[in-house]
């Protein structure tokens, strides 16, 4: 990186030293700060730092955080990765995973998607990887449709390669904006926003899953040469060969996740079969799928912040006499309203032992008694542990389902379990 | 309720198009409402691509983005349904893009008025700044309400014209243009209190139900109620 110009090399010293100094006083882990400070000090910082690497972006609604850091475990085959790792997706978290390492030739980024535009045309990135689109946050989030809008047109003015997920209507029409493309059948649980075509807005044909059609201007499904097959946990790469994916990481929306990391690693020329024995070394990102053991119980902590998640984190709840806990607040990372919770179906919780807790936990309890599920209100984990034991001292596993703010906490109570 | 019919009819319209912000919630409600005073219910749910049915009780219409939006107000002008549904005597409750479209006119993205359903007198248009956040009001004493919470997300400012009534003053939140927030016109109603509307004010889901089957039992508070109170006041304080 010595042929950065000075004032470049000065910034992103100065991002790195204010990281250092976030983390050292507790405030956070770097990420953020780091990058904040570098703008001010050099506003092409990221063309800069992006200039001479081969980089991936990572874009989706969910399993943005994840799919990057099964795609930058699949990359250290090769050595350093610059990574975003802990989720700082904006361009100032990009900076920060740049600078502070500079020597990697490998990138990748992990972009929320409204900066996707931006941070494409700014770093021209070798691969951009493209998941899912669906309802999030709609109170400060852009409209998916707008969002699919942009991201099309954006690629349509770059060289870029896109990896995308076929299966989901709006996120093939934002790829096929690109000249190139990798299809993935990556599948799609959550379809509630995508049963009108992206191109014309006629109802979509979908009467086989993956498949996709506009009977009113002909969109269809784009091809796909990867594809997932969930029911015998398979990932089918391009030439046929079927690999076991055995992952440590629960659910098809994992799966998915790692078709999606398979593919565009495999455009860095890595193997699929080399790519899948590293991804299953992963059990936990960011403390997501995290288990921690408190009073002799495994409490798994999944995260899920909208109703596409919280449908994939029912498919991936333990067996039914496993408790579970559902958690909700509506702070500002969360999305102040939570209408969202109808979008839901809860009629699978039927029959559990479940747990409302959060800051909207009333919200909750009206939503599950509308579905007839049976619930019980708490105020933290060790409480609920506690009613459990007291019925059952042999109680052994508790699943908790949590939005954003809250899941922090949960994870804040216990120490920030990695 | 209509005709021979003893079961309540509840046509949700559009889901596919109009279904944004947890419009299921409405229907949910609505159901679990009628159920609770022993009324049995049927559920339909309309997609763009099939038409209205005309002999519903209760006709739901929910929120959506610009461009689902103006499909959506486009193929209920050429279907015809729910216009008819409303000559037979049909009630409607709609809010934010729905409350929009079922009035006479409605802005597209950049404020070109557009024609609507035209069920129910207002015209809207686009403001200056967004509404987003809890809003509170006070519902027309004559509908016996009482006082109103939901979430708003919209850009919209509506008019109402003289065969229509506002349905309620503005407390807090914007609604309307910042004085009253939905309308009502016979059993026609809209609102900007977005998505589930309805399960946060379980006075108003009645009121509903009251306009096609009368009085009804009083039913022992549940979450519902209480989830009306703590959101009051927690926008009021
Ligand atoms: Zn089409």
């Amino acid at each position: 990186m010595s042929d950065l110009p000075l004032r470049a090399q000065l910034a992103s010293v100065l991002g790195r030293s204010a990281a250092s100094l976030s983390r050292a006083t507790g405030r956070g882990d770097g990420s953020v700060i780091g990058g904040r400070v570098a703008l001010k000090v050099e506003p092409d910082l990221l063309t800069k730092l992006a200039k001479g690497r081969r980089l991936a972006l990572i874009s989706a609604t969910n399993g943005k955080t994840t799919t990057t850091r099964l795609i930058a475990q699949a990359l250290r085959e090769f050595g350093d990765v610059a990574t975003n790792e802990y989720g700082a997706n904006m361009p100032t978290g990009h900076i920060t995973a740049l600078s502070q390492n500079a020597s990697a030739v490998n990138g990748v980024l992990e972009v929320d998607e409204k900066y996707l535009p931006q941070v494409l045309v700014a770093t021209q990135p070798a691969f951009v990887v493209l998941m899912n689109l669906s309802r999030d946050q709609m109170d400060r989030a852009s409209e998916i449709n707008l969002l699919a809008k942009k991201w099309r047109t954006a690629l349509g003015k770059t060289n870029t390669h896109v990896i995308a997920n076929a299966d989901d209507p709006l996120v093939a029409w934002a790829g096929l904006g690109a000249a190139n493309a990798t299809w993935v059948s990556a599948g799609q649980r959550w379809k509630e926003d995508s049963w009108c075509c992206p191109e014309c807005g006629g109802h979509l044909k979908r009467d086989t899953d993956p498949y996709w059609e506009c009977p009113e201007c002909g969109l269809s499904r784009p091809e796909t040469t990867w594809a997932v097959d969930n029911e015998s946990d398979t990932l089918i790469a391009p030439d046929g060969q079927r690999l076991k994916l055995r992952l440590n990481l629960p659910g098809d929306a994992n799966r998915a996740n790692a078709a999606i990391a398979a593919a565009t690693a495999a455009g860095y020329g890595i193997h699929p079969e080399r790519t899948v024995e590293r991804l299953r070394e992963i059990t936990s990102v960011a403390g997501r799928y995290t288990s921690l053991v408190t009073m002799g119980v495994e409490v798994r902590l999944l995260l899920s912040k909208n109703p596409a998640g919280w449908l994939e984190s029912f498919a991936v709840l333990d067996p039914p006499r496993v408790p579970v806990i559902l958690a909700v607040n509506a702070q500002i990372p969360d999305g102040k309203d939570t209408s969202w919770l109808w979008d839901v179906d809860y009629t699978v919780l039927r029959g559990r032992r479940v747990f409302v807790m959060g800051e909207r936990r009333t919200d909750l309890a009206l939503r599950l008694e509308t579905d007839g599920v049976a619930f019980e209100v708490a105020d933290r984990v060790d409480e609920v542990l506690g009613r459990l034991k007291a019925e059952d001292p042999d109680i052994t596993k508790v699943d908790v389902i949590a939005n954003y703010t809250a899941f922090q906490q949960i994870r804040t109570a216990y120490g920030r379990v990695q | 309720m209509t005709d021979t019919s003893s079961t309540l009819r509840i046509v949700w319209i559009y889901p596919d198009l109009l279904s944004t912000y947890g419009d299921q919630g409405n229907v949910l409600i609505l159901k679990r409402r009628a159920e609770l005073r022993g009324i049995p219910t049927e559920v339909l749910q309309v997609t763009s691509s099939s038409p209205v049915p005309e002999h519903g009780d209760i006709y739901l219409l929910g929120g959506g983005e610009d461009r689902p939006q103006i499909l959506a107000a486009e193929r209920l002008r050429k279907d015809g349904g729910l216009a008819r549904a409303v000559a037979r005597g049909a009630c409607v409750f709609a809010v934010c893009a729905g409350y929009q479209i079922i009035g006479e006119s409605y802005g597209d993205d950049e404020s070109n008025p557009l024609p609507g359903i035209g069920i129910l007198d207002i015209r809207s248009g686009r403001g200056q700044t967004r509404a987003v956040g809890e809003i509170v009001a006070d519902v027309d004493p004559a509908l016996g309400v009482g006082r109103i919470t939901g979430f708003e997300n919209h850009q919209g400012r509506t008019a109402i014209g003289p065969s229509a009534r506002p349905l309620s003053t503005t407390v807090r939140g914007i609604g309307n243009d910042d004085r009253t927030e939905g309308a009502y016109q016979g059993q026609v109603l809209g609102t900007y209190l977005h998505g589930p509307a309805l399960p946060r004010n379980p006075e108003l889901a009645d009121l509903l139900l009251r306009w096609r089957v009368g009085a009804l039992p009083a039913v022992a508070p549940s979450w519902g109620e209480r989830l009306h109170e703590e959101r009051l006041a927690a926008a009021l304080r």
